[in-house]
């Protein structure tokens, strides 16, 4: 059995235990021994993105000798994966962000699945997360696996490309313009009536499930939550 | 008919732009207008760039050429200077803008002029020629017509493009009809018949104008040549009739060679108007005897451009060619405008460029960005400007309230039995606030999120307890 | 220091640790697939762009109806000048004298497909720039060989330092919500005849 570890991001640690325990589900399905190195903490993108590289390359250091022993490291987080890949070569040098991957591009492109068997009988609308389809390059990969699950009806998102809001602090130190972005976006996933609003990063649902909680509309779920199911 | 009230003028002047915005944000005509218009623009480019099989190719070649301008920026100026000397311009330096000015207001008066036609340009803009003129008792007329709708409405730009972007047609036909002294009685708001009232407007000052301002989009080495890539033929009237041409123009828009044209005259159209190529490019090169201005000046402008060179990260920003695609894209332009930049390069250029330009003025514009990358991937020159404003944001300062958490935090974290710790609080923590699984209202600074967005409540079972349980 | 020596300097100074360029990548394209019919496609371009497009040189008058008097290079061919209009000579017209003729007729240095793009360099045929800006109405008489597919093929065909102008349709604006509005400043009405 090939060993991953499993990175499951701060947000999640604090917030979302559903999301991790849904990719451990998955790639246990799949036929992996999944590790979960308990001193991890956070890859650092809040203080890098926030201009405090001090603490940021601390951090990214901290990522390094968690997981550095490793060959594949999964995360349900498309910014996290992100930061590894983009920021920890200028931080640390270290090229640890080639192993990390964001879940649905190890399905897709390491196990070569699309199909993870996942049932999921209801109507879901995805929203592309900035970092993951533009940093990252995750393209359609999370839609193909989700075209893939069971039971499911997929409806477009009316303009899905636009970011959300969210982008961290942006969301304090802009808070104004980040809430009328999210006014957007609640408005158009509210527009195609899904049951659910799936997308690759919690961060992002948390703001626009926040959003929504208030004005009405899909429920925000995590697509792994979605892979993993199969009622 | 409303009373017009210059745009700019309701933003406070000098505010940050998180102040400025909200102010931008309480506008519905204006957002109604720019996300009309940048929807409409967004669209055009998708469609034309898209058309090109070869669209990353060029997109590469010009980010290269670009990082190769920058580094042989000396070797190029001198050679650009010479070529074009040779030709039969005058080239002057200038170090700042108030140098730049007074080369220009010296040039105008030697010409025996007192008035002067311009070709819009975003150089000039940053000096503040007109207002420099104007103080010198010389008068500049903008030709552009967004350019002419500003300067009438005594407004400032918004765009690097189209400046006139945060007014729709109806605006327009009322600013013409209140300020143009000769705009046709009972003028609609047809953008036809508003473009036929400017043209009627500028004709004669076209005809009888003796020295033109212009700025250029590219100035190449090899030949001394000089071009302005435009629309209306306004550009072309300024570069052709008038007597004396004086071009200012920023260091950085060198290209190596002649032939480098067919890349960025790719690039450049597809990129800013939407359109396959512009309607006019003029070329030329020093004086051209019995064709155009007998006397031809350039003005190689630095204001602030050297230092941004020295920034090994930062210096991408000088590879810009205004194509204002990063603008058109951004989810936070267009919401506020660029009236809420505070500098002449708005939207997401303009917060890499701005703070680099003057140092220490403009701290908060790499903030204007949820670094959603939409300007990245849309930048014919590939200036990875999210790179840029998470760099900006390194060498800045940070207030002591954020220095102080953001330590606290990494403390936590870099410890992970604290973190664990400090995860289990955190679901005791939020109990006061919580209604109905959602955290809602928070005191400040946490206030600053529960204002407009829920906060789910901590789980009852973290990650952690499942998996060790498991592990049993 | 003159500022000339201190802006060389400053950028000297700003340089000094920079890393080495990188190698400039040439991958694009430089001419389309041959099977590409790049007259039908000018055509397709020109029409987008709202010019007329005629066929031959007996089509010139067709494509100068309407104009009495029109400007002309002294040196257009007499095969070109035809049709019963007045044509003006420009042996330094005045501006006024430019304002005052109906139309202006001219060839071109080279014609790009891709862009619907017509060139002029003030060579053969063409004439100087205030030539074909002032009057409201162009006719451009395009030669078979002297169209391009692709911009790059025609660029090395222009003399690089002559004044020049690259004309795409009739002069126009987006300044009124990015939407494009054909005619202000430059030749509003835009006549291409091509010859075989
Ligand atoms: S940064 Fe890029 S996209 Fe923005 S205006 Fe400059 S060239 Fe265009």
């Amino acid at each position: 059995m090939t060993r991953v570890a499993l990175f499951i991001t701060c947000v999640n640690d604090a917030l979302f235990p559903e999301t991790p325990k849904a990719v451990v589900r998955i790639l246990e399905r799949l036929g992996y021994d999944v590790d979960f190195p308990a001193a991890q903490t956070c890859c650092g993108q809040m203080h890098a993105n926030s201009g405090f590289k001090k603490d940021a390359t601390r951090l990214a250091r901290d990522f390094d000798d968690v997981f550095g022993g490793y060959d594949a490291i999964v995360t349900p987080s498309g910014s996290c994966a992100a930061m590894a890949r983009d920021q920890y070569p200028h931080l640390t040098g270290s090229d640890i962000g080639k192993r990390v991957h964001e879940l649905s591009e190890f399905l897709v492109d390491v196990a070569g699945v699309e199909d993870v068997g996942a049932h999921f009988p209801h109507t879901v609308t995805y929203h592309p997360t900035c970092h993951g389809t533009r940093a990252l390059g995750l393209g359609d990969k999370p839609l193909r696996l989700l075209r893939a699950v069971g039971g499911i009806d997929l409806v477009d998102l009316p303009a899905a490309d636009q970011c959300c809001g969210f982008g961290g602090t942006f969301a304090l130190k802009n808070a104004e313009v980040s809430t009328a972005m999210l006014a957007d976006k609640c408005a158009n996933a509210a527009a195609t009536s899904a049951e659910y609003l799936a997308a690759a990063d919690n961060s992002c649902l948390t703001h626009i499930g926040g959003g929504i909680s208030r004005t009405g509309g899909p429920r925000p779920i995590h697509y792994a939550e979605i892979l993993a199911s199969t009622a | 008919m409303s009373d017009l009230v210059p745009a700019a003028s309701l933003i406070p002047a000098g505010a940050p732009f998180p102040k400025a915005a909200k102010v931008a944000l309480g506008m519905p005509q204006l957002r109604r207008n720019l996300a009309h218009a940048t929807g409409t623009i967004r669209a055009k480019r998708a469609k034309v760039a898209g058309e090109l099989d070869d669209w990353e190719a060029l997109r590469d070649t010009a980010a290269a050429v670009k990082a190769n301008v920058q580094r042989r920026l000396p070797e190029l100026a001198v050679r650009f200077e010479e070529n074009a000397t040779a030709a039969g311009a005058v080239v002057h330096w200038a170090r700042d803008a108030a140098e730049a000015n007074r080369i220009a207001a010296r040039l105008v008066r030697e010409a025996g002029a007192e008035e002067v036609v311009k070709v819009k340009s975003m150089a000039t803009q940053e000096i503040e020629l007109n207002e420099h003129f104007e103080a010198e008792g010389l008068r500049a007329f903008e030709t552009d017509l967004a350019e002419l709708i500003v300067q009438l409405a005594e407004d400032k730009p918004s765009h690097i493009l189209v400046p006139a972007i945060h007014y729709n047609r109806t605006e327009i036909r009322d600013i013409f009809s209140q300020r143009m002294g000769d705009a046709p009685a009972g003028l609609t708001d047809d953008p036809a018949a508003l473009a036929e009232a400017a043209r009627l407007h500028l004709r004669r000052r076209f005809l009888s104008s003796t020295v033109a301002v212009s700025g250029a989009n590219f100035a190449v080495a090899e030949t001394g040549s000089l071009v302005v890539v435009e629309s209306e033929g306004n550009g072309r009237m300024c570069l052709t009739m008038p007597e004396t041409l004086i071009s200012i123009v920023g260091i950085e828009k060198l290209l190596p060679d002649f032939a480098d044209l067919e890349v960025f005259m790719q690039l450049l159209p597809r990129s800013s108007t939407g359109e396959r190529m512009n309607p006019y490019t003029s070329v030329w090169t020093g004086v051209q005897d019995g064709d155009g201005p007998q006397h031809v000046h350039i003005i190689l402008l630095d204001n602030g451009r050297t230092g941004v060179l020295a920034d090994e990260v930062g210096r991408q920003a000088l590879s810009c060619i205004r194509c204002s695609a990063c603008l058109n894209v951004c989810p936070v332009y267009e919401r506020t405008g660029g009236h809420a930049y505070g500098h002449v390069y708005p939207g997401p250029i303009g917060a890499i460029l701005a703070p680099q330009l003057e140092p220490g003025r403009h701290d908060d514009l790499p903030y204007a960005s949820s670094l959603c990358g939409a300007c990245y991937e849309v930048c014919p020159v590939k200036i990875n400007i999210p790179e840029v404003l998470v760099h900006l944001r390194q060498q800045g300062p940070h207030g002591a309230g954020e220095r102080a958490a953001m330590g606290a935090a990494e403390a936590v974290m870099a410890r992970p039995r604290l973190w664990r710790t400090a995860l289990r609080l955190a679901r005791l923590g939020s109990m006061p606030w919580r209604r109905k699984g959602f955290v809602r209202r928070m005191p400040w600074p946490a206030s600053r999120w529960t204002a407009s967005r829920d906060l789910p409540v901590p789980p009852k079972e973290s990650f952690r307890d499942w998996w060790k349980e498991r592990e049993k | 220091m003159s500022a000339r020596d201190e802006i060389l300097a400053r950028m000297r100074t700003a340089l000094k640790d920079a890393s080495a360029p990188p190698a400039v990548p040439r991958e694009y394209r430089r001419a389309l697939d041959l099977e590409v019919d790049i007259v039908a496609m000018l055509i397709d371009r020109l029409v987008d762009y709202k010019a007329n497009v005629h066929h031959g040189a007996a089509a010139i008058e067709e494509a100068l109806a309407g104009a009495r008097r029109v400007a002309v290079p002294a040196d257009l061919p007499a095969e070109w000048r035809v049709g019963g209009a007045e044509f003006v000579e420009d042996r330094g017209l005045t501006t006024a004298e430019l304002d005052g003729v109906d139309a202006v007729l001219t060839g071109c240095a080279a014609a790009v497909a891709v862009s619907g793009t017509i060139m002029l360099d003030a060579g053969a045929a063409q004439g100087r720039r205030a030539l074909t800006l002032v009057p409201d109405h162009h006719v451009v008489v395009v030669r078979r060989d002297q169209i391009t597919g692709h911009l790059a093929e025609a660029l090395p065909r222009l003399d690089r330092t002559a004044p020049q102008t690259w004309i795409s349709g009739p002069s126009a604006t987006s300044d009124i919500e990015l939407q494009r509005v054909e005619g202000v400043h430059g030749p509003r009405r835009l006549d291409v005849v091509l010859l075989d």
